[in-house]
């Protein structure tokens, strides 16, 4: 007992609370495989290049920003730490692919 | 409560992923790991940008790639990451059997997404003569999709020891951040082939 500190009941309080929990998952799921959807017709009916890139990049953040926040609980307290390391990595990554892309536009 | 810190419905603690010191630091642990892969894959994204239209005669990303394919592997990745989030549902409500089922089922779902991937190369390598060393396009291509497969792979393995040496135990405040952490991991792959699906298969057909 005296490594578990944290004891609670685990009464149907938070059998309710887990489960809410889980019907937004469900929905972010159901959102993710729309965008998927979305980003592929955009491909497949043509649309022009100008707007099909940057729309397909759009689609492509908000189903990673979903990812994060709720299946990975980014949006959940005691997140900070993950932020701040996720968004460094993020921070240095659009660096990297700018350095990278713009030595072969120059 | 027994000495390997079991958990039982009375005991359970609301978090056990992070109810001890080791669980808070794996947790702290993994997403600075996953900072660092993100730049890492950054980096492979960038040179695919860069050199993905050197082709050296050979074929083009418009006339290689193929939808149907990439949309099905899209679907078994997104669902498996759907179904690891199940996993810990089940993980926080101590149901350790029904954990291990949707883990298996995760498990599967990884497979299945690595075997069409393994299948889409040798298609390549087989009817077009795309190789890795073929053109810039190619080692870049094979490169960054690749790596993303490895990783795949790596968490199919890291899976598979998790499963089957906890098997046994039951769900403690031992290995309730390990599954935590592994379902963390998963969850990057996908969020990482969100954007190859992106940026090489569908920008590329867009030219």
């Amino acid at each position: 007992m005296a490594n578990n500190t944290n004891t609670g009941n685990f009464d149907s309080f938070h059998k309710q609370k887990h489960k809410d929990e889980m019907v937004k998952q469900l929905i972010t799921f159901a959102l993710m495989i729309v965008f998927t959807l979305i980003a592929f017709v955009v491909v497949l009916t043509g649309v022009d290049k100008i707007f099909a890139i940057p729309l397909l990049l759009l689609l492509a953040v908000v189903q990673v920003a979903f990812q994060f926040y709720y299946f990975m609980h980014m949006k959940d307290a005691g997140h900070e730490m993950p932020s701040l390391m996720i968004y460094g990595g993020i921070g240095a990554a659009i660096v990297t692919i700018l350095a990278l892309t713009l030595i072969i536009w120059w | 409560m027994s000495h390997d810190h079991s958990l039982n419905p009375e005991t359970m603690p609301h978090n056990p992923e992070k109810a001890t010191l080791e669980g808070k630091n794996k947790f702290l642990g993994l997403w600075f790991f996953l900072g660092g892969e993100t730049v890492l894959f950054a980096s492979l994204f960038g040179t695919y940008l860069a050199l993905k239209n050197s082709t050296a005669g050979g074929p083009s990303s418009e006339e290689l790639f193929g939808l149907e394919l990439v949309f099905i592997m899209t679907m078994l990745l997104l669902t498996s990451s759907l179904t690891s989030v199940y996993a810990m549902y089940h993980m926080k409500n101590n149901d350790f059997k029904k954990m291990q089922l949707w883990l298996g089922i995760t498990g599967l779902l990884g497979l299945a997404f690595l075997s069409l991937e393994i299948y889409e190369f040798y298609h390549y390598i087989h009817e077009y003569g795309f190789t890795f060393r073929s053109s810039a396009f190619g080692s870049a291509f094979y490169t960054l999709v690749g790596f993303h497969g490895g990783h795949v792979l790596f968490g199919l393995c890291w899976l598979t020891a998790i499963m089957v040496r906890n098997a046994k135990r039951g769900l403690n405040l031992y290995n309730a951040p390990k599954f935590n952490t592994f379902s963390l991991y998963w969850h990057f792959i996908d969020v990482v082939w969100v954007f190859i699906f992106t940026v090489v298969y569908l920008m590329g057909k867009v030219g």
